[in-house]
């Protein structure tokens, strides 16, 4: 594995992403027509608001997380260009790291955008900034990770827009619980250790890594 | 370049697609240097055979070895020294020609000054450059995928239809890169229904039908073109 390797594989995807404009005129409104809506359907009761907001904000999250992850494998499938990479030299774990660190920052600029909107309309005050800037990227690696090794299993399946949450959010349900304590703990919503979620958060971050760098050279070949 | 007698070797390979045997037990030996085209109705296991010996299928049974690896064993090893140009471009369609042939030469190790020559070469470093591939002609993508497949230096080159969507410039200019592949010692073969106007050595004309060979004739290489 090289890193120029991941680079040019993350940086291809962030340069396509920038110019098809899908994450800013699509799953950027989409983000917060999410939230909007949500605020819509709890009545605006700021104290509800506030209680659920870190749940809230994750569920977005994973929500625009599939149609990332579906854009990554769409553009590799589009003209056969996964087919292609399989011929060259670069190792499957440098695609599996760039494919994911590309996914990652697309979704950390989601998220920052999320997060100032939630504090915006859902009124909340940040008590421990560090814990909730930590346990964001940790949270977005493990979703970012596990989205590309799932997003590669389905790929090749006719049904994968149908069949890839189906297999997926049950996977992102330990991350997002993870996340949403150490959010509650970090907007003192939640009496709760939000250092201790914080370690369960690395955990799958390193998990899902692993376990994609190793297995995502395989999944190429059968998809 | 690998100095190699037998750069293809295949006895009796069986390939499935699905439950489907789109090579039924064919056996072809293509030495290095040499052009094979493969001729063959539809659905007679000509691109399957190039994935095959691309490395990108597994055999079923029988045996295949290409550029002294068995695919039973090591189907992965050989890829980075095989250039497929299958149906599809491989490129990115919100990226530039440049862009495209720029990563794709990345992916290979290729220098800048490579991949600025294949695109010349190709006829790409004019006003195509910097030009979306979502908006270039059929032809024009063919030309960069092919500029993509030049920057490889690929041992064996694998071509499904190289000519398809080209015009009579195109064409030619595929036709002199295949015959300086082989000059310069690389084997090719090639699935083609279109006359092909070679100046280089002998070709060999398989002909394919029910994933089997039913003929191998040879043809001496002129610029008569074989059709």
């Amino acid at each position: 594995m090289e890193f120029r390797d991941v680079w040019a594989i993350a940086y291809k995807d962030l340069r396509i992403e920038l110019r098809s404009r899908v994450l800013t005129n699509q799953i950027a409104p989409y983000t917060l027509l999410i939230v909007v809506l949500f605020g819509f359907a709890l009545d605006a009761d700021t104290r509800t608001l506030r209680d659920t907001g870190p749940g809230l904000f994750w569920v977005a999250v994973l929500l625009i997380a599939l149609l990332a992850i579906h854009r990554a494998v769409k553009i590799e499938n589009d003209d056969g260009a996964r087919e292609r990479i399989l011929l060259t030299p670069v190792s499957p774990s440098s695609v599996f790291l760039g494919k994911s660190l590309a996914l990652c920052i697309q979704l950390f600029v989601l998220e920052i955008l999320l997060f100032f909107v939630m504090l915006a309309l859902f009124d909340l005050s940040v008590d421990k900034p560090l814990l909730i800037c930590l346990s964001a990227v940790l949270a977005t690696i493990g979703v970012a990770t596990a989205g590309t090794l799932y997003g590669v299993i389905t790929d090749g399946v006719g049904v994968r827009e149908t069949l890839l949450p189906i297999l997926l959010l049950p996977v992102l349900a330990p991350i997002a619980i993870g996340a949403t304590r150490a959010f509650g703990d970090a907007f003192g919503r939640v009496d709760t250790d939000g250092w201790a979620w914080f370690g369960l958060l690395a955990v799958f971050a390193v998990v899902y890594t692993v376990l994609g760098m190793f297995a995502y050279g395989q999944l190429m070949e059968d998809a | 370049m690998l100095k190699l007698n037998s750069v293809i070797d295949l006895q009796e390979a069986v390939v499935l697609l699905g439950q489907f045997p789109a090579l039924a037990g064919t056996t072809l030996k293509v030495s290095e240097g040499e052009i094979v085209i493969v001729r063959g109705a539809n659905g007679a296991g000509k691109s399957t055979l190039l994935r095959l010996c691309a490395g990108l299928l597994p055999i079923r049974e029988g045996s295949a070895t290409v550029l002294g690896k068995n695919l039973r064993e090591s189907r992965r090893a050989i890829r980075p020294d095989v250039g497929l140009m299958g149906h599809l471009s491989g490129l990115y369609e919100d990226l530039t020609v440049e862009e495209n042939v720029t990563f794709w030469g990345s992916m290979v190790r290729a220098t800048s000054h490579e991949v600025r020559e294949a695109m010349k070469f190709m006829g790409l470093d004019g006003r195509l450059r910097d030009v979306l591939v979502r908006q270039l002609s059929a032809g024009q993508r063919r030309r960069t995928s092919f500029a993509s497949l030049i920057i490889q230096r690929p041992s064996l080159w694998l071509l499904d239809e190289p000519h398809a969507a080209l015009d009579s410039e195109g064409r030619a200019l595929v036709d002199c890169l295949i015959d300086e592949a082989a000059q310069s010692g690389a084997t090719i073969l090639l699935v083609s229904h279109a006359p092909i106007e070679l100046d280089g050595p002998s070709q060999r004309v398989v002909t394919l039908a029910g994933g089997r060979i039913v003929s191998d004739s040879l043809n001496k290489g002129s610029s008569d073109g074989i059709s």
